[in-house]
């Protein structure tokens, strides 16, 4: 529960409330000015965490060089391998497959069901459990142009609006030509969206979004999808094997430069194998356990761009890698659940985000990146935010107001993972507002494909988060959870074909990773790092000071 | 080093470590210096990855809960559970039917229920979980699947099962029945369908594709708000 001085700007916010409903009674959602261009761009420049002085800098290693890329992302990149190629007998392959995916949410598996429908054998490694991703925990929905009212002209121009008219087209396109089918798809393999009793789908808007766009199922949209999808895997034994706790840490080329296998790792027996595969598909979604600038993340343990070091070692080109999306409304309050994801659906169905005096700033709906830059500028500039006990400043998401708007039991209906969240905590979001403050969320950029999920090394592909392009510089809400099912099955689709089609495979090489590492050698970095990173480090420092061991002999360490 | 803040003691696998007061079980685990590859997932309570058992001081019962979102307390002992080997049976959801038929097929365990409530007792989710299994005894798919939306597999409920019913897939057989054969099809989304295949939206997204974007933001900010 809130303490007292806390409770006092509650007491404005309660004060202020009534005022507030009728506005939103006699408004609908335009209860404030939307921003104009310019307005956007103003407020972006000064207040979004993206143009702060230090955070992008060149890329000094592989084919972005001297690109400015999110600091921590040109840290990343610029890192050794966790092996050492002379070490592996590429005669040798441990496991021969047509279709290799790494990485297991909803990206992941759509790729492989797909696949697997064209005939051919996939194999699906994960880090992870199956299905254990950040597709698991999207919250809020999935966009698609269903409704009459909307058109997928329509949804392209809030997509391309949102991203700053830096998405790329045939993506965009690709996204929205698909989605109304990727609905379809998702109901026949029995996924509960939230519907009338008639069959009509229920949509509501999202930020950015034009018209009322935007499917859930409840507040847990990801998992209805994602455990349909895992549940699916588990049942085609025969087409699709999968290996769990397996990271993949380099791909394997080939004397044709097209890309026909991959080392991976197993996490518990530390054993490094060799994959050989026609086709081989990245999935392994973003990178918000890079904690970029030091901020909170909503994302997944295992959420450490991967991918993205994988694809970049192989020559593959990085796109929009120097763009950061942080979700408007992390949890700020109780300590427990700090950067968590407080679903931008609240603000969809009626939570007005106010600050300490109970006043509304902002209007709720304007794309990601704005309505953070938004609040940010309450708390920094303008001074209006709340402070919690350990000193951290964020602003009121006013959630009674849900059930004001909408009638009793609406947010009970509409938003139980979030009603069950704060009540472990002694908070009815019934009766009492949400502290928020934006955190990191997303990997607007990522690396570059066509519209068939194509990299533009042969035989590799890639789906879902570790993609770029598709969302410009800024994504939309619902839109990601769209991407993953739209260019999971059209990689899968595309993978299973080339494979089908046979492939004419050289010498295996690893010599795109020794040319890399010598790049990375010449800048002389100290000490060495090594990517990719597979697992974010949390351990304190004072157990760090004591963890001594010189070299690690054997598995002991 | 000494920490500031007020300390507890929890025993992580019988073993005793000082840890911050409020930390979550994943936190004190990591501050404890564990490096977490297992019973660890999303760690904000949605993938089920860290079912955790636990008893507190002075506390008979035997607890459960995920440890990303349970505080420890002065003298808690646990233990994790990283994963639950349970019975999933396989099956082609486009030849099923929504009914007791499939249940008793697939699920006859769920039969063996004797309504003893240790299931809902024991979920971190608070879902009725005795409730939907007695629904699906009944073949009342719908309500067992409204009922089980939440469950998020973590696998307490059938690690504590007297009868050995593995609740939690049967909860996703029954939500994959009602999605896939219960619930009304929406004729919006396949006339929609239609006119996409039919090339209806061609013409005008060839050339949004092709604008400038200066033309494209003009085109975006003129755009009707309809919401």
């Amino acid at each position: 529960m809130y303490p007292d001085y806390m409770l006092e700007s509650i007491h404005k916010v309660e004060q202020t409330r009534p005022e507030r409903l009728e506005i939103a009674r006699r408004l609908g959602k335009q209860i404030y000015p939307a921003m104009t261009g310019p307005e956007r761009e103003a407020i972006l420049s000064r207040f979004h965490p993206d143009y702060k002085p230090d955070s992008r800098r060149a890329v000094r290693v592989g084919v972005n060089k001297g690109e400015n890329l999110t600091s921590e992302i040109a840290d990343l990149l610029e890192s050794y391998s966790r092996i050492k190629p002379e070490q592996f007998d590429l005669k040798k392959w441990d496991l021969e497959t047509d279709v290799l995916i790494i990485g297991a949410g909803s990206a992941g598996m759509s790729a492989a069901l797909t696949a697997a429908q064209q005939g051919v054998q996939v194999s699906l490694v994960t880090k992870h459990r199956l299905g254990d991703s950040n597709s698991m925990m999207a919250q809020g929905g999935i966009q698609a142009a269903t409704q009459r009212d909307d058109s997928p002209v329509i949804h392209f121009l809030d997509v391309v609006g949102g991203g700053h008219f830096d998405n790329l087209p045939a993506l965009v396109r690709a996204l929205v030509n698909d989605a109304p089918e990727s609905i379809k798809w998702l109901e026949e393999l029995g996924v509960m969206f939230d519907k009338k009793a008639d069959g009509t789908l229920l949509t509501v808007a999202g930020g950015g979004t034009s018209r009322n766009r935007m499917h859930s199922a409840r507040d847990y949209t990801g998992a209805a999808i994602c455990r349909v999808l895992r549940d699916e895997v588990y049942n085609q034994p025969d087409r699709i094997k999968y290996l769990e706790y397996t990271a993949i840490v380099e791909l394997i080329l080939d004397s044709h430069k097209q890309v026909i296998g991959a080392i991976a790792y197993h996490l518990e027996t530390k054993k490094y194998s060799l994959i050989k595969a026609r086709s081989i598909i990245i999935a392994t979604g973003g990178f918000g356990r890079l904690h970029i600038q030091g901020f909170e993340t909503t994302n997944h343990y295992g959420a450490t761009a991967d991918g993205l070091v994988l694809a970049y070692r192989a020559g593959v080109k990085l796109l929009y890698m120097d763009s950061v999306q942080y979700h408007p409304t992390g949890a700020l309050f109780p300590e427990q659940i700090v950067g968590f994801l407080c679903t931008e659906k609240i603000r969809s169905i009626g939570a007005q985000p106010v600050n300490k005096d109970g006043e509304l700033f902002v209007w709720p709906l304007e794309p990601r990146d704005v309505e953070s830059a938004a609040f940010i500028r309450e708390c920094v500039e303008r001074q209006k935010g709340v402070v919690t006990p350990s000193g951290k400043v964020g602003i009121w998401l006013d959630s009674p107001l849900i059930d004001q708007i909408n009638g009793p039991g609406f947010t009970e209906k509409s938003l139980p993972a979030m009603l069950r969240q704060y009540r472990r905590f002694d908070i009815d979001i019934r009766e009492f507002p949400m502290l928020v403050y934006p955190t990191l969320h997303y990997q607007n950029g990522g690396v570059t494909i066509n519209d068939h999920g194509e990299t533009t090394l042969p035989g590799l592909y890639v789906a879902g988060e570790a993609a770029g392009g598709i969302h410009g510089r800024n994504r939309l809400m619902g839109n990601s959870q769209l991407d993953i099912i739209v260019f999971g099955r059209r990689s899968g689709l595309h993978a299973a074909l080339r494979a089908k089609k046979g492939v004419k495979f050289g010498k295996p090489s690893l010599q795109h990773v020794l040319a890399y590492e010598k790049e990375v050698a010449e800048l002389g970095i100290n000490p060495k790092k090594i990517a990719p990173i597979l697992l974010p480090d949390y351990i304190p420092d004072h157990v760090k000071a004591k963890q001594l061991t010189v070299e690690y002999f054997g598995n002991l360490f | 080093m000494s920490d500031p803040r007020e300390m507890v003691t929890v025993l992580i696998m019988g073993e005793a470590y000082e840890v911050p007061a409020g930390s979550t079980i994943i936190m004190a685990m990591e501050y404890a210096g564990f490096q977490l590859k297992k019973g660890v997932g999303c760690r904000e309570g949605f993938c089920g990855a860290c079912a955790t058992v636990y008893r507190l001081k002075g506390d008979y019962k035997l607890r459960g809960g995920l440890a990303c979102q349970t505080v420890v307390s002065d003298g808690m002992t646990l233990a994790q559970i990283p994963f639950v080997p349970a019975e999933k049976p396989l099956y082609d959801i486009q030849n099923l039917t929504p009914d007791i038929n499939a249940i008793k097929v697939l699920f006859p365990t769920v039969f063996r229920c004797v309504a003893c409530n240790t299931c809902t007792k024991a979920c971190p989710q608070e879902i009725k979980v005795m409730d939907y299994i007695q629904a699906l005894k009944r073949g009342d798919i719908a309500k067992a699947a409204d009922l089980s939306f939440d469950c998020i597999r973590c696998g307490l409920c059938a690690l504590r099962c007297p009868a050995e019913i593995v609740q939690y897939n049967a909860a996703t057989l029954a939500q994959r029945l009602y999605g896939r054969y219960l619930a009304k099809r929406s004729p919006e989304l396949e006339d929609r369908i239609a006119e996409i295949k039919a090339g209806k939206y061609q013409a005008e997204l060839d050339e949004l594709s092709s604008l400038k974007k200066e033309d494209l933001s003009q085109r975006y900010y003129k755009r009707e708000i309809k919401l």
